[in-house]
């Protein structure tokens, strides 16, 4: 048999084991449990899930981001062979915006109303650069050619309120690149825009990404998104990780129930009209209570599957199943196949 | 913007127009007779019938208006066809027999006083209370925001009188820190002027400044939570800047309406503190004009602090259009 965890080799980027807990008066919110997963520069890695998984502050955690007076940080997330958890605040700062930048899901709100666009994207220039007004005026006018802005040497004295969400949007990328980082964190990017401006979004996004040689953390839960965008999904459930591969293990190969579940729960066109969306039955968790096994068990319709009640007791491992190809699941990897060979008959792709 | 400044402005007038209207018709309702106001005891009927023509009071209250607000633009003249007639020159508010002084000049004389003590206690409870509401806001929910809000709940619930009394108690007449409070103007006695203002400058200021402290909280609280903050974070900002430059210029807007609308309040007079200190501005005046039962001087002096509070009242909002690029002024 062939050895098949993950070559020791370090990506660029690596996040290892982070977890985040804020203490609360009701208990601890285990917002973010062990995730780990792996990227390299230019690369994209789209985190999936429902609201409430983990994948906006897994984007937190990475950037610093998450108060580290209200939220406990652990595990590592090293850049560059640097871990960002541990490091203090100024050390964090000077990362944000420099080497690690974000844009966030909606944009007519992330801009500050009060100040023009090009103040905005100066001052991001002038934090981590010495350089002239005059220097930090071009960066900023030549970013928002890059991003598409209509004669931006205009536009650069105009408010927020003057531009459209999609501008808007625009304009929080140019802000983020403006730096040329190395690592480039989208929380949910397209959201909040209309669909015929998603495309245009993402495009940019992927265009931008092979001018730097970025590596993308991309957090949606749009899975025509992931499918054009991603080299690599892990798909986030009740704070964990269930399923993590290329981007082919997950859309051609999936083996956890939920990763089976949120693929069987997107509209097809060549689904027949009377045919109905197949959602997952039930809520996601509670982050105060988990289940105590599987965090999916509650919902998984494949339980009578897994000998005793394993499923409801004890928390799966996240193993591998092919080289890459990570799942968290009690079922062995035969009735894995055999599950996914049922669900995803549905999905018309038994052919491919 | 000009269009709209033009707007307001005529808005005003007219607003001032109808104020001084109400004002001077309500005083001419009292039960007080002015005419028997402007003679002693020994006053004859005839005689206050005689002055109650002098002074124009047997006219009916629309004419007498007029005559007041003529006088506001041209001045006017009492008693025309008396020996001695009294001459009010423009801008006359009304003539004050019991003073032997026009309105105008009283007013202009007690606003000195008025107008240092209202802007010392002003920069005081500005300062204090938006830089402790920051620090209560960036500690939220720890002992020391707690704290502050405590502190400032007994500040804002303790009257001036109260608090006025014990200062001078205490610092003046206890501990001899400060000599008796005695008004000078500050170009001629600097150190007197501040050893007389630094108290009255206090105890007002702590009154404001615990409004001001829980403002400058909630609306800190408010705008933290903002996704441009987060932005601002993202970019490797430093933390002072996110707050001072990103999260406070963010929180300003109800900040400049309230502070606007105090001083502009307080130009009009601080009525206790103005008396507990007897400092001679305009509030002292108002407090002796409404004890002699001087109908004229009242009628002017609620003219002039109505009318500091509409103006400043259009300032404030020119200013939202500086401080919020969103807001058209149309």
């Amino acid at each position: 048999m062939t050895d098949l965890t993950p070559t020791p080799r370090r990506a660029y980027i690596e996040v290892e084991d982070l977890s985040v807990q804020f203490p609360t008066e009701d208990g601890v919110v285990r917002a973010v449990d062990g995730v780990t997963f792996a990227i390299d520069k230019g690369q994209t890695i789209a985190i999936v899930g429902e609201s409430g998984s983990g994948k906006s502050v897994t984007a937190q955690a990475i950037m610093g981001l998450v108060n580290a007076r209200t939220a406990d940080v652990t595990g590592h997330v090293w850049i560059d062979g640097q871990d960002v958890v541990g490091m203090t605040d100024d050390e964090l700062r000077k990362m944000r915006g420099s080497t690690m930048a974000m844009i966030f899901q909606d944009p007519m709100s992330s801009l500050h109303p009060f100040y023009r666009i090009g103040a905005q994207l100066t001052e991001a220039v002038n934090v981590h650069n010495k350089v002239s007004k005059k220097e930090a005026r071009d960066r900023a006018i030549e970013m928002l050619h890059k991003v598409g802005i209509p004669s931006p040497e205009k536009r650069i004295e105009d408010y927020p309120h003057q531009f459209s969400g999609g501008m808007r949007q625009r304009v929080m990328i140019a802000m983020a690149l403006i730096n040329s980082p190395s690592l480039l964190i989208a929380d949910e990017p397209t959201t909040a825009l209309d669909v015929t401006v998603q495309a245009q979004i993402m495009e940019l996004i992927l265009e931008l990404q092979q001018e730097y040689n970025t590596a993308v953390v991309l957090i949606t839960h749009d899975l025509g998104i992931v499918a054009d965008a991603a080299d690599q999904v892990a798909v986030m459930y009740g704070a964990r990780v269930v399923e993590s591969g290329v981007i082919d293990d997950i859309f051609y190969a999936p083996e956890m129930p939920y990763t089976l579940g949120l693929l069987a729960s997107v509209p097809r066109l060549n689904q027949v009209r009377a045919e109905r969306l197949d959602p997952i039955p039930g809520n996601p968790p509670s982050p105060i209570r988990l289940p105590s096994g599987c965090v999916f068990n509650p919902r998984c319709v494949y339980t009578d599957r897994v000998e005793g009640d394993l499923c409801a007791t004890e928390r799966p491992a996240l193993l591998p199943t092919s080289p890459g190809h990570m799942v968290r699941c009690h079922m062995s990897k035969e009735e894995r196949g055999v599950v996914a060979t049922i669900a995803l008959r549905g999905l018309g792709r038994e052919e491919t | 913007m000009s269009a709209y400044v033009v707007r307001r402005v005529i808005s005003m007038i007219l607003l001032l127009l109808l104020l001084t209207f109400v004002v001077f018709v309500l005083f001419s309702l009292l039960p007080t007779d002015p005419a028997r106001l402007t003679c002693g005891k020994s006053c004859t009927p005839e005689i206050i019938e005689a002055n109650r023509h002098r002074l124009g009071l047997d006219l009916p209250v629309i004419q007498q208006y007029w005559e007041y607000l003529k006088g506001i633009f041209v001045g006017r003249t009492f008693a025309k066809d008396s020996p001695d007639p009294v001459v009010c020159s423009a801008p006359c508010l009304g003539y004050s027999f019991k003073r032997g002084e026009e309105v105008f000049v009283l007013i202009k004389e007690g606003f000195p006083a008025t107008f240092w003590l209202a802007l010392g206690a002003f920069v005081l409870w500005l300062a204090a209370g938006i830089s402790v509401g920051v620090y209560a806001a960036l500690r939220r929910g720890k002992w020391q925001d707690k704290t502050v809000m405590g502190i400032s709940l007994a500040g804002y619930s303790l009257p001036s009188f109260f608090l006025g009394l014990m200062a001078i108690f205490f610092i003046v007449i206890r501990l001899q820190l400060l000599p008796y409070p005695s008004y000078v103007s500050p170009f001629e006695n600097p150190t007197q002027f501040l050893q007389t203002m630094i108290l009255p400058w206090i105890v007002l200021a702590i009154l404001y400044a615990a409004f001001y402290m829980r403002l400058t909280r909630n609306q800190m609280l408010e705008v933290l939570g903002e996704d441009y903050i987060r932005t601002a974070r993202a970019k490797g900002l430093p933390e002072r800047i996110v707050i001072r430059k990103h999260a406070l210029r963010a929180g300003l807007t109800p900040i400049v309406t309230a502070a606007g609308l105090d001083l502009a309040g307080l130009l009009g007079g601080a009525i206790i503190t103005e008396s507990i200190f007897s400092l001679p501005g305009i509030g002292s005046l108002a407090v002796n004009s409404v004890n002699d039962a001087d109908l004229p001087l009242i009628v002017g002096i609620t003219l002039v602090t109505a009318t500091f509070i509409i103006v400043a009242n259009l300032i404030v909002d020119l200013l939202y259009a500086v401080i919020d690029p969103r807001v058209r002024l149309t």
